[in-house]
C-alpha cells in the first residue's frame, strides 16, 4: 500500500468524483419545482452546486489518500484550504456548500491528525502516570458534569434559551440512559423505543384531561403501562434473532403510532391532546394566577412571579428523573441480572448452557428499558402540555439510538456526552439545523466504520477480585 | 458391570437432519463420580449426541433420563432447563466465553440462579439488602476456589478474551463446575493443548470426578487423555455404536480397530 | 364478484411492485446475512431519478409513451444501481468483520442521511408525476360495477414478469449467478476457491438496487405522486414480503410481495384503509414468531 505515486492517488480521486457525479446528476442536478397546478414540475437546475461539491469531493479523496499514504504535509494543507474555503464569507452557490466543504477539509485533517493523536494518547494513557490521570479524570469528569447540571439554574446563564435547550438535553440523556439497559447491556436492537415514550405520554395526557389526576400520581403508573407493554410485545419477539428483532420493534413503533392516529376516540387522533396540565410543587402550580383551590409557587415561596420558575422546576424534574434512571442502571448492571443482560450479549448459546433463561432475562431488560421510556415520556407530556402522534415517529428512535451507539454501547457517561453533541449542538448552530437530520445519519455510518464502540469504549467490570490499583504499579 | 445406578440413561437415541442420520439408535449409560468418554471418527455423531443432552437439539427418537434429585427426561425441557434444574453443564468444542468480561464475571454469570434467588429476583439486590450482599460474597468465594485450582487467580480481572488458548479451555470447565453440576459434558477439551496443559487438563478432569464427585461425560479425540483418565469408553461411529467398555477392551475391539484404521486419515488412530 | 376481482387486480399490481423491492432485501441478506436497511431509500431514489427522467423526456419532446418508459426505465436502472454500489462501498464493506449490530446501525444511518438528501435537494413537498400512460380495458360488467384491468396495471404486471425471468435466468445459469449462490453457501470457501466476493457482493447491491429503481418507476407511474419519504414505508413492506416468502429465497420474495398486496389491498377493501399498514406489520410479526424461516426457506440448524 506504500507510495503508489501521485498519479494513481490522482486516478483515484477522479475516479470518486465521476461516482459523485454520477450520483448526484439527477438528484442534485436537476432540482423538480412546482409551477402552478396545470404545468405539473419543471427543472431548477443546480449544477453549479454539484460542480463545486464534487471538486470539494475529488479534493477531498485526494487529502484523504494523502493521509493514508503518510503523506501528511499535503493533506493538511488540502484540509486546510478547503475548510478555509468553506469559512470564508465568500459566494457559494448555497449555504450548505459551506458546510460541505468545510467539513470535508475538517475530516481531511482529522483523518491525517487521528493516527498521530491516537499514538499519543495511547502512549499517555499505557504510562502509569497516565492511567492515574485517567482513572482519576473519568472518576471527577462525572461528579464535575453533575455539579454543573445542578448549579445550572443558578447561575447567570440560565435564561429562557438555556433552559429549555437543558431540559431537552436531560430528556434525551434519560431516555439514552433507558436505552442503553436495552441495546448497550442487553445488545438487543429495539428500533421501537419510541414507542414506550408515546405510552408514557398517552397515559398522563389522557389519566390527567379524563380523570384529573396529577402528575406525581400519573408517573408510577405511566411507567409500569409503559413497562406492560413492554413485556406484552417483548414475550413473542425477543427469541428473535437480533436483526429480526430490529424489524420487529420498529414494526410494533410504527402500530403503536398508528393507532394512535386512527384510534380517534381515545386519543383525538393526528389532531392531539391539549390543556395537559403541569406538574405541581407540593401541590402548588406554576402559573401567574392559580385554579381555585390551587395557590401558585409564587404565592407559597412568597417571591415574585416569573417564567422561568416553571422551567427550572421542570428542569431539576428530568435531572432528578435522569439520575435514578442512571443509579438504576449502575445498580442493575451490578447484580446477577445485568451481568447476565451482558452475558447474553456476548454469547446466548453459552448462556443457554449455564442454565439462564434468555427469554425472560430479555424480557426483563426489555421492560426495565420501557418503564423508563414511560417515565420520560410523562413528563414530555407534563412539559409540552400536549400530546399528538407526531412526536414519536421513527427518527425519535433513531436519534436516541445512535446517542446510545454514539456515546459507547454501555457506558452511561458517553450517553450524557453523545446527546450534548448531538442534541445540543445542533439547537445551538441553528444554521445547521435544517441539515441536521443528514449529519446524524452520516455521524452513525462514521462512527461505525471508524468507531464502532463509541466514544468512551472503556467497560468497568462489574466486580472486582483484586481491589481496584490505584496509582502507578498496576 | 458394577451394580452402581446411573447418572444418565441414553436409550435409543436417534437424530436425523433432512435426509441425514446423525445419530442412529445410540444407547449408553454413565455413572456418577465416573469419567465417561465418547469417541469416535470425525462425523461419526459424537457432537450430536452432546447437543440432543444439553438441549440444543431435540432428538427425533429417543429417551435421555438425567438421574439427579429426581429423574428428569431431558428430550422434555427447554435448553436452559437442563443446566438449571436438571444440573447438567457443558462446554463448546469452539470455546464460548463471554470475552469481553473478566474471567470472574464469567464465573459469577455461572453463578446466575442461585445468586437470582438471592437478590430476590433483583429487588433486594437494588436496595443493596445484606443477604444479597452475603450470597454475593459466597459466590465470589466459590469463583475464587476454581481460579486456584486453575492457576488464574491473578487474571481474575482481566477480561477472558485475553487470556492464552489453554487458559480459555480450562476457565470454561471451571465456568460450567461453577453451576454446580451433576454432570459435566466436555467437548474435546484437549484440542489445541500442548503436552504439558493437556497433563494438567487430566488431573483437573481426575480431581473433578474424585474431590467434586461429577460424572463426567467426554468427547476426545486424544486418545492418550481418554485412556488415561476414563472409565467407560463409548465407541461411535457413522452414528453407530459400534462398541463399549473399560478403555483397555475397547482398545482391543476389532471393530473399533476396523473404524479407526478405516478413516482415510488414520487421525486418533487408538494407539496410546 | 365484481368488487373482489376489481381488487384481486390492484393487489397483484401493487404485490408485483412489493416483490421487485423484496429480492433487493433477500438478495443481500442471503449473501451478506444484514438487513439492508437503506434498501427502501433506494427505492426512493430510483421513484425520483425517474421523475426526473419523464420530465426530461417531456422537455425532450419525446411523445411515444413506450419509447419513454423504456428510456427511463434504462436511466433509472443505471443511475440508481451506481447508488446501490455507493452505499455497499461506503457504509457496509468497511464493517464486514466488526462486531454483529454495527452494519445494521450503519444501515440505519444511511437511510437517515439518503432520506434527507433527497429531501435537501428535492424539497419536502410531494411530487405529481403526472398521468403517463392512460386508458384500460373493461374485463366485464357484474352487479352494476365494471372490472377494469389499466394497460398501466398490465405494463407493471408484465415488465415484473419479464424481469424475474430475466433474473432467475442470471442467477441460475450465468456465472456472477454461480458466484452468487457460492457467496450464499459460504463466503470463505468461495473465497479461497477464487470467486471476488468484494466484486460478487457489490453486484448484488448493483442488481438489487437496479430492481428497486424499475419498482420506483412503476411506483411512481401507478400512484402518479412521490416524496421522499416513501421509501420507508414501501421498504418495511418489502421487507416483510422478504420474511414472508422466506428470507435468502428468491420466488419466496416474489410470493411474499404479491401475499402483502394481497394482504394490503383486501384489508383496505373489506375492514378499514386506516390500518392496513398495521395489519401488515402484524403479519410480519406473526410471521417471524411462528414461522421465522418463511414459506419458502429453509429452516437454519443452529450450529454449536
Amino acid at each position: 500500500m506504500k507510495a503508489s505515486g501521485l498519479p494513481a492517488l490522482l486516478k483515484d480521486a477522479a475516479l470518486t468524483a465521476f461516482v459523485a457525479a454520477a450520483l448526484g446528476l439527477f438528484i442534485v442536478g436537476f432540482r423538480t419545482v412546482d409551477v402552478g397546478s396545470t404545468k405539473g414540475l419543471a427543472f431548477d437546475y443546480q449544477f453549479a452546486d454539484l460542480a463545486v461539491a464534487v471538486v470539494a469531493i475529488f479534493a477531498g479523496r485526494l487529502g484523504l489518500s494523502f493521509a493514508a499514504e503518510g503523506a501528511r504535509w499535503p493533506a493538511l494543507i488540502l484540509g486546510a484550504v478547503l475548510g478555509a474555503i468553506g469559512a470564508a464569507p465568500i459566494e457559494l452557490p448555497s449555504a450548505f456548500l459551506h458546510w460541505f466543504v468545510g467539513l470535508a477539509g475538517l475530516l481531511v485533517i482529522g483523518r491525517t491528525l487521528w493516527p498521530w493523536a491516537s499514538r499519543r494518547v495511547g502512549q499517555a494513557t499505557q504510562s502509569p502516570r497516565g492511567r492515574m490521570v485517567g482513572r482519576a479524570g473519568t472518576r471527577w469528569f462525572s461528579w464535575i458534569l453533575l455539579a454543573a447540571a445542578v448549579v445550572l439554574p443558578l447561575t447567570p446563564f440560565a435564561d429562557q434559551k438555556t433552559m429549555d435547550l437543558g431540559v431537552l438535553i436531560l430528556t434525551y440523556v434519560m431516555l439514552g440512559w433507558g436505552l442503553n439497559i436495552v441495546v448497550g447491556l442487553a445488545g438487543l436492537l429495539d428500533l421501537g423505543y419510541v414507542a414506550f415514550y408515546a405510552v408514557g405520554a398517552y397515559s398522563y395526557a389522557l389519566l390527567s384531561t379524563q380523570w384529573g389526576l396529577g402528575f406525581w400520581a400519573v408517573l408510577p403508573i405511566a411507567g409500569a403501562m409503559a413497562a406492560t407493554f413492554g413485556l406484552v410485545l417483548g414475550f413473542p419477539v425477543l427469541r428473535l434473532r437480533g436483526d429480526y428483532l430490529a424489524i420487529v420493534t420498529l414494526g410494533f413503533g410504527e402500530i403503536i403510532r398508528l393507532v394512535l392516529v386512527n384510534w380517534v376516540d381515545l386519543t383525538n387522533g393526528p389532531a392531539g391532546i391539549g390543556g395537559i396540565p403541569g406538574p405541581t410543587f407540593f401541590g402548588a402550580v406554576f402559573a401567574e394566577t392559580a385554579p381555585a383551590g390551587h395557590r401558585t409557587f409564587a404565592e407559597m415561596m412568597g417571591v415574585p412571579f416569573a417564567a422561568t420558575q416553571r422551567l427550572i422546576f421542570l428542569y431539576y424534574i428530568i435531572l432528578v428523573l435522569a439520575l435514578i434512571t442512571n443509579l438504576f442502571a449502575l445498580r442493575m448492571r451490578r447484580l446477577p441480572v445485568g451481568r447476565a443482560w451482558e452475558a447474553l450479549r456476548e454469547d446466548e448459546t453459552a448462556c443457554r448452557a449455564l442454565g439462564i433463561n434468555p427469554t425472560n432475562t430479555k424480557l426483563t431488560a426489555f421492560a426495565v428499558g420501557a418503564m423508563f421510556a414511560g417515565f420520560a415520556g410523562s413528563f414530555f407530556a407534563a412539559k409540552q402540555r400536549f400530546v399528538s402522534p407526531e412526536s414519536f415517529v421513527f427518527i425519535e428512535s433513531a436519534i436516541i439510538l445512535s446517542i446510545v451507539v454514539l456515546g459507547g454501547m454501555g457506558s452511561q457517561i458517553g450517553v450524557v456526552l453523545a446527546a450534548v453533541l448531538l442534541i445540543g449542538l445542533p439547537e445551538w448552530f441553528r444554521d445547521l439545523g435544517t441539515y441536521r437530520m443528514l449529519a446524524f445519519g452520516l455521524a452513525m455510518v462514521l462512527i461505525m466504520a471508524f468507531r464502532p464502540r463509541g466514544l468512551i469504549a472503556h467497560r468497568e467490570p462489574t466486580v472486582r477480585l483484586q481491589a481496584e490499583p490505584r496509582g502507578g504499579g498496576g | 458391570m458394577t451394580a452402581t445406578p446411573s447418572l444418565i440413561d441414553v436409550e435409543r437415541l436417534t437424530m436425523r437432519f433432512g435426509g441425514l442420520l446423525a445419530v442412529d439408535d445410540v444407547s449408553f449409560s454413565a455413572r456418577p463420580r465416573e469419567i465417561t468418554a465418547i469417541i469416535g471418527p470425525n462425523g461419526a455423531g459424537k457432537t450430536t449426541v452432546f447437543n440432543c443432552i444439553t438441549g440444543f437439539y431435540k432428538p427425533t427418537v429417543g429417551r435421555l433420563t438425567l438421574r439427579g434429585d429426581r429423574d428428569y427426561l431431558l428430550e422434555r425441557m427447554l435448553g436452559h432447563e437442563i443446566g438449571q434444574r436438571a444440573r447438567v453443564a457443558r462446554t463448546f468444542q469452539n470455546i464460548r466465553l463471554f470475552t469481553g468480561m473478566t474471567v470472574l464475571e464469567n464465573l459469577m454469570v455461572a453463578q446466575h440462579n442461585k445468586l437470582m434467588l438471592a437478590s430476590g429476583m433483583s429487588v433486594f439486590g437494588v436496595f443493596g439488602l445484606k443477604r444479597y450482599r452475603t450470597a454475593e460474597a459466597a459466590a465470589i468465594e466459590m469463583a475464587r476456589g476454581w481460579l486456584e485450582r486453575i492457576g488464574l487467580v491473578a487474571d481474575a480481572d482481566r477480561p477472558a478474551g485475553e487470556l492464552p488458548y489453554g487458559a480459555q479451555r480450562r476457565l470454561e470447565i471451571a465456568r460450567a463446575m461453577c453451576t454446580e453440576p451433576l454432570l459435566l459434558c466436555l467437548d474435546e477439551p484437549a484440542a489445541g493443548l500442548n503436552p504439558r496443559e493437556s497433563a494438567a487438563l487430566n488431573d483437573l478432569l481426575i480431581s473433578i470426578r474424585d474431590r467434586d464427585g461429577v460424572g463426567v461425560l467426554l468427547i476426545e479425540h486424544d486418545m492418550s487423555v481418554v485412556m488415561t483418565i476414563s472409565d467407560h469408553v463409548v465407541v461411535l461411529d457413522y452414528g453407530r455404536k459400534i462398541a463399549e467398555g473399560p478403555p483397555a477392551d475397547v482398545r482391543r475391539d476389532p471393530a473399533v480397530i476396523r473404524a479407526y484404521l478405516g478413516t482415510a486419515e488414520g487421525e486418533g488412530e487408538p494407539s496410546v | 364478484m365484481a368488487y373482489f376481482s376489481q381488487q384481486l387486480i390492484n393487489a397483484i399490481t401493487l404485490g408485483a411492485v412489493y416483490g421487485l423491492i423484496a429480492i433487493g432485501y433477500t438478495m443481500v441478506y442471503g449473501i451478506v446475512g444484514m438487513i439492508n436497511f437503506a434498501h427502501g431509500e433506494i427505492f426512493m431514489i430510483g421513484a425520483f431519478i425517474s421523475l426526473i427522467g419523464f420530465i426530461i423526456c417531456g422537455l425532450l419532446g419525446i411523445g411515444s409513451a413506450p419509447v419513454a418508459i423504456v428510456l427511463v426505465l434504462l436511466l433509472a436502472m443505471a443511475f440508481t444501481a451506481i447508488y446501490g454500489w455507493a452505499v455497499e462501498r461506503l457504509a457496509y464493506r468497511p464493517l464486514r468483520h466488526s462486531f454483529r449490530l454495527a452494519p445494521l446501525i450503519s444501515a440505519i444511518g444511511m437511510s437517515i442521511s439518503l432520506q434527507n438528501y433527497v429531501q435537501l435537494t428535492q424539497g419536502a413537498r410531494p411530487k405529481p408525476g403526472g398521468q403517463i400512460v392512460s386508458g384500460g380495458y373493461n374485463l366485464f360488467s357484474a352487479d352494476g360495477f365494471d372490472v377494469r384491468v389499466t394497460w398501466l396495471q398490465i405494463i407493471i404486471v408484465l415488465v415484473t414478469i419479464v424481469l424475474m425471468g430475466g433474473f432467475t435466468w442470471v442467477i441460475a445459469r450465468t456465472s456472477l449467478g454461480r458466484q452468487q449462490r457460492a457467496c450464499e453457501q459460504d463466503i470463505k470457501m468461495a473465497a479461497l476457491l477464487g470467486v471476488n466476493v468484494d466484486r460478487t457482493i457489490s453486484l448484488t447491491f448493483v442488481v438489487g438496487a437496479a430492481l428497486a429503481a424499475v419498482a420506483g418507476m412503476l411506483f411512481l407511474m401507478y400512484y402518479g405522486v412521490i416524496d421522499f419519504f416513501i421509501g420507508f414505508l414501501a421498504g418495511i413492506k418489502a421487507f416483510t414480503a422478504a420474511v414472508l416468502g422466506g428470507i435468502g429465497s428468491l420466488p419466496g420474495a416474489m410470493l411474499g410481495g404479491l401475499l402483502i398486496g394481497l394482504i394490503e389491498v383486501f384489508w383496505a377493501g373489506y375492514f378499514s384503509s386506516e390500518y392496513k399498514d398495521v395489519a401488515v406489520f402484524g403479519i410480519l410479526v406473526l410471521v417471524l414468531i411462528f414461522r421465522p424461516s418463511g414459506l419458502l426457506g429453509k429452516p437454519e440448524i443452529e450450529k454449536v
